[in-house]
């Protein structure tokens, strides 16, 4: 074992005996508590003393960490890293910081021949004047030296009629991968160590989906399986700064008749807690993507009474994703979820890499003459030619493999993948023509086609709809108001359960 | 001086003037041949573009605001298929008088053009496509197919048009159309 190997193994173990360390942390006494200083190399406990409910370390202690020379002089405490000083003065709930005065939550304490500071003196104080960055996690006792990607975890577990979901927040954000081993998931993240509490949800009742959520590995969750467990469809989603995991669990489908079969006592049927949704069979959509057009520095087109194409949008959307998640179900995908912007290709990505089953662009339009008014739905157009370039850059193409041999592979051309969809995206319009039609205003062409470049990229039916007209003032108004969101909103979502029938009656023939 | 006399002085002077007229205003008008220069008569196609003019079918924003109407307009005749698509586009995207509305954002300007062998012209336009741009779905695609459709319905040479802003390749206008790759004609969005 060479030199670097014994240091990624000391580390491995190091941060293993972190993960252990906190796990039993978790479950000790508050007197016992250490902070945990994490860093490249290893990990170092320096103890934790609480005095009045105030947690503090020992200078000592956080001299032979940092290499921090300390002295007591002229009843003043020095505290001196690289030619940099701090001085605390026992009275005082302040700190001197290369000059610069900084509060502490509480005035150090002397203790037998030591001087305890709140462990806040180190963001605050130590973190300015050090080389290297110190992260102070306080809340799970955590002090990260230097560039580790150490991923908060947060995770919430919830029943979803007869499934269940499993959301894991990790921040900063994380990517990961979830595997399916036997009775257990494992979700491996891309960070160097997990900062979560162990277990990271408190077991779940049996007859359960889901029995455990445990951190098992310094950047590993795994998910232990219950009996009532069939399938899973994992989906990550970036939130503010963290990246949002879901994972959504299908329970086992309740058997049905076979025609002509006697029948079965009236307890083998669905439970009857289960919501009508969910005692049907699995959707054909099991994840709808909605895209708030527009967003940050882009507003969009702006109504002469002030509304915001980007800001009408978000709001739709989030209405949308509301009705379509609690009454059908269905999990729900924003490309945006606050006001920024986000590439065009950033919002097809998002529903491609998580395999949505449909994508919905929400606009608003704007003519020349403001008296044009109605909703209109667009799904992409192709150039005539289109078909044989898609033909062509469609077919599979035999790449090599691991293993060796030849495999087909089908490559689908980033700004064609719309394309074999393209029927089901105008069936999708039409029906939402149709749901529309009683309910919104529509425009004098209330379908087309025409080539956008947010359509041509999603791999899987797709259509825009611009919702009205922000240059008509009447129009404005009544975009703004929550009688034409909730109308439209509802058109959309009957849509949706339309689309799906219409899914299933095609899978059927 | 006897009355004949005078009358066939009158004569001869009338002659001289309509000869003097057809020699040096009527003959060019209607051989569009430069009155100046006797040299640049040798060479007509090169000096007689700018009196020259050809039809061109323009394009407008129709009354229903979400289609384009097209008008028969004259257009300078310009020597050579690139020539004569800088002139339409310099036709179509000047201001027009009113009734008629343009989807071409004011202040817009013909900044170079160019069409390759395989007949797909690319059209440079100034920033103001753009920045003057009020968006909208609709709005983009008349704005787009006023371009594309005032070459393509006008020169058979050309089978689809690119457009550039400011010398460079875009993505969109305004967030929706897809302007990665030429597009054709498209006459549904005409009345």
């Amino acid at each position: 074992m060479n030199a670097r190997s014994l240091s990624l193994f000391s580390a491995t173990i190091a941060v293993g005996v972190f993960v252990l360390t906190r796990s039993l942390a978790s479950q000790a006494p508050p007197s016992s508590q250490t902070l945990t200083l994490l860093a490249r190399d290893g990990r170092h406990p320096i103890p934790i003393s609480a005095v009045n409910d105030q947690e503090f370390v020992a200078l000592d202690d956080l001299g032979a960490a940092f290499q921090l020379a300390v002295r007591e002089e002229a009843g003043a405490i020095t505290v001196t890293y690289k030619g940099k000083t701090i001085v605390v003065t026992p009275d005082q709930a302040l700190a001197s910081v290369s000059g610069r005065l900084v509060s502490l939550p509480a005035p150090p304490v002397h203790a037998g021949r030591r001087w305890l500071v709140p462990v806040e003196f180190i963001s605050r104080a130590l973190a300015p004047i050090y080389d290297v960055r110190l992260d102070l996690r306080k809340a799970s006792h955590l002090l990260i030296v230097g560039d580790l990607r150490v991923p908060r975890l947060t995770a919430k577990y919830e029943a979803v009629g007869s499934g269940a979901r499993l959301t894991i927040d990790a921040a900063p954000r994380a990517t990961s991968t979830v595997q399916q081993e036997g009775e257990r998931l494992t979700i491996k993240f891309d960070a160097d160590a997990l900062d979560a509490p162990n277990p990271l949800l408190p077991p779940q009742p049996a007859p359960a989906i889901v029995q455990a959520v445990r951190v098992a590995e310094p950047s590993t969750v795994t998910v232990d399986l219950g009996p009532r467990f069939a399938a899973f469809r994992a989906s990550t989603q970036p939130v503010d700064a963290a990246m949002r995991l879901v994972i959504d669990f299908v329970a086992p489908q309740t058997t049905t008749e076979a025609p002509g079969a006697p029948s079965a006592p009236a307890t083998a049927t669905a439970p009857p807690e289960l919501p009508p949704a969910f005692a049907q069979p699995i959707s054909a959509i099991r994840t709808v993507a909605i895209d708030a057009g527009h967003g940050g520095d882009d507003e969009g087109v702006k109504g002469a009474g002030g509304t915001k194409e980007k800001d009408l949008t978000l709001t739709v959307a989030r209405q949308l994703k509301a009705a379509i998640e609690s009454r059908l179900g269905i999990r729900v995908l924003l490309t945006r979820d606050d006001d920024r912007a986000v590439g065009l290709d950033d919002r097809t990505a998002l529903a491609n890499n998580n395999k949505a089953d449909l994508f919905i662009s929400l606009h608003a339009n704007a003519s020349l003459r403001p008296s044009v008014t109605g909703a209109m739905i667009f799904s992409a157009g192709f150039p005539p030619d289109a078909e044989q370039q898609a033909r062509a850059a469609l077919a599979p193409e035999p790449l090599p493999t691991f293993g060796g041999g030849l495999r087909d592979i089908e490559l689908v051309p980033w700004d064609m993948a719309q394309f074999r969809h393209l029927e089901q995206s105008v069936a999708f319009a039409t029906i939402l023509e149709q749901q529309m039609h009683d309910k919104v205003p529509l425009g004098s062409r209330p379908t087309d086609q025409a080539p956008l470049r947010i359509l041509e990229s999603a791999n899987m039916p797709a259509v825009l709809i611009e919702m009205g007209f922000l240059t008509n003032p009447e129009q404005e108004k009544a975009l703004a108001g929550s009688g034409f969101q909730n109308a439209f909103t509802q058109a959309v979502f009957e849509s949706v359960i339309k689309f799906r029938d219409h899914l299933g009656m095609v899978a059927s023939r | 001086m006897t009355p004949r006399r005078a009358a066939l002085i009158a004569a001869l002077t009338t002659v001289v003037a309509c000869l003097a007229w057809l020699l040096f205003i009527g003959l060019p008008r209607w051989y569009g041949a430069p009155a100046k220069s006797t040299a640049a008569a040798v060479k007509p196609g090169a000096s007689a573009a700018p009196v020259r003019k050809i039809t061109a079918h323009l394009f407008y924003v129709a009354d229903d605001g979400v289609r384009l109407v097209s008008t028969d307009r004259d257009v300078p005749f310009g020597e050579g298929t690139v020539q004569q698509a800088k002139e339409i586009i310099g036709a179509q995207i000047a201001p027009p008088a009113a009734p008629l509305l343009s989807a071409i954002p004011a202040g817009t300007t013909l900044r170079a053009l160019f069409i390759t062998a395989k007949g797909d012209a690319y059209v440079d336009l100034s920033h103001e496509i753009t920045g003057g741009h009020s968006g909208g779905t609709v709005n983009e695609l008349l704005t787009v197919y006023t371009i594309v459709n005032a070459l393509t319905a006008n020169l058979p040479a050309v089978s689809g048009v690119q457009l550039l802003v400011d010398g460079k390749e875009v993505d969109t206008l305004a967030g929706h159309v897809d302007l990665r790759r030429p597009l054709a004609r498209n006459l549904s969005w005409v009345q």
